[in-house]
This record gives C-alpha cells, structure tokens and sequence, in this order.
C-alpha cells in the first residue's frame, strides 16, 4: 500500500498571539507544529501499514521553518516526508494549495489511499481533502468518524453528513479525511506518543524539500501560489468579545444569581 | 451569457430538506437585489417534486432546478457534485451558497475544485459592498479572526454556518418556475462505482445546536457515574446535556455531546458551563451564545472572561444546591399559580 498523509504545519493555537489592533496572527510567537487533526491521519496510516504493508509519504505545504514538524512526523511513523517550500506557492488559498499538494501527489506516481485530518486547527476550511481529491478524480469521504475495513482496493468508513452517520465504500485510490476521535477496526485511535529512540532517528532523517521546478512537469505555475488563488482576504479583525462585563460570584451568592438570571430570561 | 443571480444549493441526501437551506433562500432573496437575477434553488430528489417546489418559491426562490436520481444515488455525495457542476455551467449563478453542515462542507469543495472556483467555508455572513462586489465574512484560528474576503473569480461560491440567518416568512403568493433535469452518470464516471453508500450507520443521538438552554459538562466530572446528576438537572431545567472534549476522549460521553471546534458550534439563549475551564477549543464552540453562566473551583479559569456570570465553586456542590433551588422555585410557582 502506497500510504500519503497531508500534513498541515500549523501554529500551536493553544500558545498563539494574536495582534489584535490589527486582526493578523502574530506567527513568530509560537512554532510549527503537525495540526492536531492531522495527527490522527498518522496513526491510522501506521495502522493501515501493520495491516496490508507499504509505506507512508507525507506531503506539506509550508515555509521552511516547517522541518521540525516534518521531523515529528517521522518520529510519529512517516517513512518519507517531503515538505512544498517556495516563495512561488506562499499566498495560496484553499484551491491554490489543493493543486500544489494534488500535484505533488501525481509527481509521485501511484498511491492507494490518502489521509487528512477532516481540517485544521488554523484554517478550519476543511476544504483540501475534497478538493485534493476532485483534482486527482478519486472518491473521498469527509468527516469520518470509523474505518471499517481496509483492503488492498477497498476502504469501508463512517462518514458524518450532518444529520446521521453514513456507512461509505470507497473503491481505492480515495482519500479520506478523518475526524477525532476515529475508530479504526473498532478501536478507538489515539495519536501515539514517539519514543525517544525513534525521535533521535526522526531528529537524523531527511526531510525533501520540492519548490516550484520539481513540480514543473505536473503543474501549471498560474495555478500556483497568489495567481492561482481567486479569494482575498480584504479585511481582518481579532473577534473580540462583546464586551461581556463578568459579574463574579462565590458559593450560595452564586444560586440565586443564577437563579434570577434564568428567571429574568424566561427559562425558569 | 454573463453570470447573474444567486444559487442556493438544498440540501437532501435522503432525510427531508435541512432547515438551513430555507436559511439561504432568505438570505439570497435580501442580497439578490444588490447582485441582480434570479434566486435558483438547486436539489436533486428521488420522488415527486411537486412538495417541495412550492414550499421552495414561497421561501424565496424563482427557479426551482431539480435532477431526479435513483434512491441509492441520493446519499451518494458524487452524484450531487456532478449535478451542481452541471446547473452551475448551465445557470452561470454569480453566488452560490451551501450550508455549512459537514454534507456542504464536503461537497462545496469538490464543486468548487471542478470548476476551479474559489470558495469560503463556514461563513457568518455574506454583503455587497457599495462597490457591488461580494464580501464573505467568516471567522479562522479557532474563532480568533474574523476575516472579510472577496473572490476575484465568478462564480463566487460560500459555506453559510446553520442558524445564522433566520428562516424567513414563506409567501404563499410567490410564483416560481421548475426546471427538472436528469444528469448523465456516463459524465460522471466515479459516482458509479468508486463511492458507494452501503447504508444508514447511525443516528445521530442528539442535535445540540438546536438546544435553547445547554448545561455543559468538563474535566471536572470525576466519575461516569456523576453524570447523572447533571443530567437529573438539565432535565430539570429542561435543557441539553452537553459537554467539553476531555469527556468524549475518556469515552464517557458521544462526541455528538461535545461542543467545541472539533465539535459542535452552538449559540443557545443559554450556556451554563460546570467545570469547563475554558481552553480555546471550547470557547470558539460557544462564545456566541446569549447569557453565559460557568461555574468553577479555579478563581483563574480563562472562561472567566467569556462569561456573563462566573461562580467560584465545586460543580458538585452547585449542582445539587442548584437542583434543590429549581425544585423549590418551581413548586413555589405551582402553589401561587
């Protein structure tokens, strides 16, 4: 099995600073790292590897600075990790950055199933898995909550429309981006914890870096980076709260203001 | 041909239309002024289509566009994507919307990377500017941002979260047309085989979004049989039961229960948080919702700051007390009525 893993380098978004005067990201505050959803999409890969066999190739878009999470990915099970980083890429959207990776993936030659988490923790499209997947012509499914069965042309998943789960087969290559918690095989899926053994090897292992040239024989540079992005951002804000003025309570106090509160709304 | 009107996609896999799509119409019908053309709604249907195109036109739509598909095409999300490439190329729509349910959120990108157009996910609003152009308003990092983004291309398309536009008045008086088309599966050659749907696999147990007054349990809960209690007092209160991730994680509860990013969005009237402390994840599932009341033994807990009303205290100790105190008040209601 020819196993591809999306991987989003994403700022740890429990420890990012936030400009708020100008609503911009303040990304020098905290490092890359692999985005929490995309973590899952690792370990099912793994498990998909002990079952048929294979290897696993993760796929990035990112600056440079992304390495140590491509290094962390390898210490997590990746076998290859190869990282788009080039100045021609950086200001793509949603459909922009699903053409590169889509590209990457067609550079590669043959795979079987590809993995994402269902988004990212600084996006939160969710956009690239389906859109990676229409460029390739493959099927996909988003929001999985199960894996069911995996054979060598043939992924059976639980997928989340909205108002009940649907039971899905998907005829391999497909991609599949996948929620957490995720059951693979009736077991419940954490991202595993690397050892320190295979963090000194992830810390030795190369990571290949593609820019623009190496992917000049799959992809249309317009399509690439700002010119192959048709949205702009024109306007943004840190979302401040509303002013929520914290009236602070202790003990009993707090019964009755709770109580008064929820009489004054009518729902008591 | 030029491109004019605004397209709302209705959503049906097989379950009855979703409340959103009415959402959108109302939503199109306000801007469609300002875009010009027409309102289509586009949905593909398994049965007869009379039902649903006069609902469909009192609710704001002039063109009723519908494929007729087999049962097993219906939840087969390929088979939709291959429709909407087809009504899209054929109406040339300026705007298209889809709901933001993760059917729409999975199905607008592939549409969207078919005909190589930009899309914006989950919106929270969609205008027109004074120089007509069309701004799609959503938020990004866990809720942190709120961007404002145009698309340089047409057509424009967005994910609408549900519950941010009112359902509108239907107007029983309105006129529409119905356009039925069927779509060649020849043209659509990985619908047929590489996506089949083998069935139902669960019901979703409960749909939170939809809950006026939720009580929202945390890392605080000590054991899984604690949760009764602060089930005894939702019902009590007649509200949802809900919960912070750390919960879901240790299995005790389904991750329909959970609100958060990795959850589920809510904006109830209500939202009463029992230890919660508030990590990012959390808050962007909640911060819109009216009155906030969180308890916590923690004086430092962040979800301090997104609360109307902070108590400092054991969950366990409030909730019973609090449950004696409903009880009461509700008895005391009962006596003078």
């Amino acid at each position: 099995m020819n196993i591809v893993v999306l991987i989003k380098p994403t700022p740890d978004i429990t420890k990012v600073r936030f400009n708020i005067e100008r609503g911009t990201v303040d990304r020098a505050s905290t490092s890359l790292e692999i985005n929490p959803f995309d973590l899952y999409a690792i370990e099912v890969a793994r498990r998909i590897k002990r079952l048929l066999g294979g290897t696993i190739t993760s796929i990035s878009m990112a600056p440079p600075q992304a390495e140590i999470a491509l290094r962390d990915a390898i210490a997590r099970g990746v076998d290859r990790a190869i990282l788009l980083s080039d100045k021609r890429f950086a200001g793509a959207d949603t459909l922009a950055t699903s053409y590169t990776l889509a590209s990457a993936i067609k550079k590669l030659g043959t795979f079987d199933v590809i993995l994402c988490g269902e988004k990212s923790v600084d996006g939160d499209t969710a956009h690239v898995g389906p859109e990676v997947a229409e460029l390739l012509g493959i099927p996909h499914a988003s929001f999985a909550t199960r894996v069911d069965k995996v054979e060598t042309d043939k992924i059976v998943v639980e997928s989340d429309y909205g108002d009940a789960y649907y039971e899905v087969e998907l005829r391999l290559p497909a991609l599949v981006a996948l929620s957490r918690p995720v059951v693979f095989l009736g077991e419940v899926v954490e991202p595993s914890i690397p050892k320190v053994s295979d963090v000194l090897r992830a810390r030795r292992a190369k990571v290949e870096v593609w820019n623009a040239d190496d992917l000049k024989d799959v992809a249309d540079p317009s399509k690439l980076g700002i010119s192959g992005s048709p949205t702009r951002v024109v306007r943004s804000y840190h979302a401040l709260e509303k002013g929520r003025e914290v009236k602070v309570v202790k003990g009993d106090e707090g019964i009755n203001v709770v109580l008064r509160a929820l009489k004054e709304l009518g729902v008591l | 041909m030029s491109w004019s009107g605004i397209a709302v996609y209705i959503e049906n896999y097989g379950r009855g239309l979703t409340k959103t799509s009415f959402e959108l119409l109302g939503k199109a019908r306000e801007i469609v002024t300002k875009v010009g053309g027409p309102v289509y709604a586009i949905m593909l249907s398994n049965e007869e289509i009379e039902k649903y195109v006069n609902v469909l036109v009192a609710y704001g739509a002039d063109e009723v566009v519908v494929y007729r598909v087999e049962d097993k095409e219906l939840p087969n999300i390929l088979v939709h994507k291959c429709s909407l490439v087809d009504a899209i190329s054929q109406l040339m729509p300026k705007l298209v919307l889809f709901p933001a349910t993760p059917w729409g959120r999975s199905l607008a990108p592939r549409v969207a990377a078919s005909l190589g157009a930009g899309l914006t996910a989950d919106c929270l609003d969609v205008y027109v500017d004074d120089g007509g152009g069309i701004v799609q308003v959503r938020p990004a990092f866990t809720g942190n941002i709120i961007a404002h983004i145009k698309t340089v291309t047409y057509p424009v398309m967005a994910t609408i979260r549900p519950g941010v536009f009112p359902v509108p008045t239907p107007d029983s008086s309105r006129k529409g047309r119905v356009i039925e088309r069927t779509l060649n599966l020849k043209v659509c050659p990985s619908a047929k085989d590489g996506y089949r749907v083998l069935g139902l696999s669960r019901e979703k147990k409960v749909k939170i979004q939809e809950a006026k007054v939720i009580i929202s349990i945390g890392r605080g809960v000590r054991s899984r049989e604690d949760i009764k209690l602060f089930e005894e007092l939702a019902e009590e209160l007649s509200a949802q039961l809900a919960c912070s991730r750390p919960l879901v994680d240790v299995g005790w509860m389904e991750k329909d229960f959970q609100v958060g990013f990795s959850g589920n969005i809510v904006k109830p009237k209500v939202y009463i948080a029992l230890g919660i402390s508030g990590a990012p994840q959390h808050i962007a599932g909640m911060k819109d919702s009216g009155l906030i009341i969180s308890v916590n033994i923690d004086p430092s807990a962040p979800i301090a700051k997104y609360s109307d009303i902070f108590v400092i205290g054991d969950m366990y100790e409030f909730a019973k007390k609090f449950l004696e105190a409903v009880k009461t008040s509700k008895s005391g209601e009962s006596r003078v009525g």
